[in-house]
């Protein structure tokens, strides 16, 4: 039988997928082990007993200069900015998105800045944030909102224009007016495509957010693993960005969800 | 003075014409099936009788007035595809233009107001045989059914002229004949003028009052392009000679070979 039409059953599926991250913990430990053996201070490789150890020490031990639970504040503090610019962006992409897509003469006026702007290298214009708005919370969003904000504004103007040209004809041979166009047709049916937008930004999000923390914080997840690469801390790094890593992947299936419960007709194949 | 009436009118764009000198008076509560080739103008005609499209030259006038340039709640109409909202179930999507035409602002009903509109959205959903779907997604009902859907959306605003643009071209033709039945009775009921384009001219041969052929009388085939179509037979139905039937069927047959050539 050709290679092509060879489809693994649900149990080899499940041990395919799980077979690299496997292997890649097995390689590790063996590594880390092999360095331990030789020099047992080796800061490089941590074995699992220095990262939970370290864990334990960042997470559930009050820091004794400030008396914090240092992870969980680094979590919430990068949380709270992540958030924020992504809410910002997400709104402002709903707000500039459906009047570019909906209005040509909006269209003819804002689409060029929206893409021109959406050019522009974020991370290129974080000293000019940290000039205008300070080294304080502001620049730190300022940098994901700017940074996600065009290309979602871009992405919903392409999907309200990708709503079929007889949908836009029919509402108005029922009598509506422009802004209910935008109310009961454009803005309900780009909702749920607006969340998915949110969800391939995250990635650059977090970019943004980390790279921002790192040069001017004084908390956070970027901040922390910044912060303790001069003593070499992979034992603290690793579980950080493990860490992000969880953290990414629940907040994105979040949005899957929520995208599933509240636009049935979406995914069911509406379209 | 007639209810539509077209005096010598061109369409253009660029050098390419697609009408040519259209000629047409049509009173109100006809139906009227327009056939043709592929190319041939009739789509062009119906989005000018909508006011998607502006004629090049000449009148189209509606009770003696110019055409309205834009589609309004008197003009109805019914696609091939995507005619109903996906993100609206089906009695959403009829209530839909009670909505915006007596809330401009929320373009929603509440209360009692949307209660009284539900019953008449009801009813229509009942008329045209969705009463037993009208909690459903328009994902969830046949092409035959959407169409259904997108009938009943357009007659609940009683609109004065109704446009179908190959209303029934995607469905089977088994349930092509059900909804023969289903527009002809809602047309006797709301007397409203109907105009339809098909590309079945057996369909056209006998639904409604009256039968248009679009056709290219005159072809150039150096520059297929430098001629219009215009309306070669205009026929009252029921006058459903077998000969004339194949006259008309070989030259739009004829035409359509030539253009696609």
């Amino acid at each position: 039988m050709r290679l092509i039409n060879r489809h693994p059953g649900r149990v080899s599926a499940t041990l395919l997928g799980l077979l690299p991250f496997l292997l890649i913990a097995l390689i590790y430990s063996l590594a880390s082990q092999e360095r331990l053996a030789d020099n047992p201070n080796d800061k490089l490789l941590p074995g699992l007993e220095q990262m939970t150890a370290a864990v334990d020490r960042m997470a559930f031990q009050e820091d004794r200069r400030s008396g914090d639970f240092l992870m969980w504040q680094d979590t919430t503090a990068s949380l709270a900015r992540l958030g924020i610019g992504v809410g910002v962006a997400a709104l402002l992409a709903l707000f500039v998105g459906i009047l570019n897509g909906v209005l040509p003469l909006v269209r003819a006026n804002l689409a060029p800045l929206v893409s021109a702007l959406s050019m522009v290298p974020p991370l290129a214009i974080l000293p000019i944030l940290f000039i205008v708005f300070g080294l304080g919370e502001l620049s730190k969003v300022m940098l994901i909102v700017i940074g996600t904000a065009p290309i979602m504004m871009r992405d919903v103007a392409q999907r309200v224009r990708e709503l079929p040209g007889e949908q836009l004809i029919k509402i108005q041979t029922l009598g509506a007016n422009s802004w209910q166009v935008i109310t009961r047709m454009a803005l309900p049916q780009v909702l749920p495509r607006l969340i998915d937008a949110v969800r391939l930004s995250l990635g650059p999000a977090w970019l943004f957010l980390i790279a921002a923390e790192a040069i001017a914080s004084t908390e956070g997840l970027g901040y922390r693993i910044f912060l303790v690469r001069r003593y070499l801390a992979m034992d603290v790094i690793l579980p950080y960005v493990i860490w992000i890593t969880i953290l990414a992947i629940v907040i994105d299936q979040c949005l899957r969800l929520t995208n599933r419960r509240l636009f049935p007709w979406y995914n069911a194949g509406g379209y | 003075m007639s209810f539509i009436s077209v005096k010598k009118l061109w369409k253009e764009y660029g050098s390419q014409v697609v009408l040519e000198n259209l000629n047409l008076e049509v009173k109100e509560g006809e139906f009227c099936t327009l056939v043709g080739a592929s190319g041939c103008g009739k789509s062009t005609f119906l989005k000018m009788l909508l006011g998607q499209e502006t004629a090049s030259r000449g009148e189209l006038s509606l009770q003696g007035e110019q055409f309205p340039g834009q589609p309004d709640r008197n003009r109805g109409i019914v696609f091939q595809r995507y005619s109903v909202f996906p993100h609206l179930t089906v009695r959403e999507n009829v209530l839909l233009g009670l909505e915006l035409e007596q809330m401009p602002l929320l373009g929603k009903l509440f209360g009692k107001a949307r209660k009284d509109a539900l019953d008449q959205v009801d009813a229509m959903l009942e008329a045209v045989g969705l009463g037993h779907a009208l909690n459903k997604w328009p994902h969830e009902l046949s092409g035959g059914m959407q169409q259904r859907l997108a009938i009943a959306q357009s007659f609940i605003m009683k609109p004065r002229i109704l446009l179908l643009d190959e209303p029934f071209g995607a469905l089977d033709p088994g349930i092509r004949g059900d909804m023969h039945d289903l527009i002809l009775k809602l047309w006797r009921e709301s007397g409203t003028t109907i105009f339809m384009v098909t590309h079945d001219l057996h369909e056209g041969f006998y639904l409604g009052t009256r039968l248009l052929v679009f056709d290219k009388i005159r072809n150039d085939p150096q520059n297929p392009e430098a001629y219009g179509a215009t309306i070669s037979y205009d026929l009252p139905i029921g006058q459903t000679d077998p000969q004339l039937y194949q006259t008309i069927e070989s030259s739009v047959s004829e035409t359509s070979r030539k253009l696609s050539a």
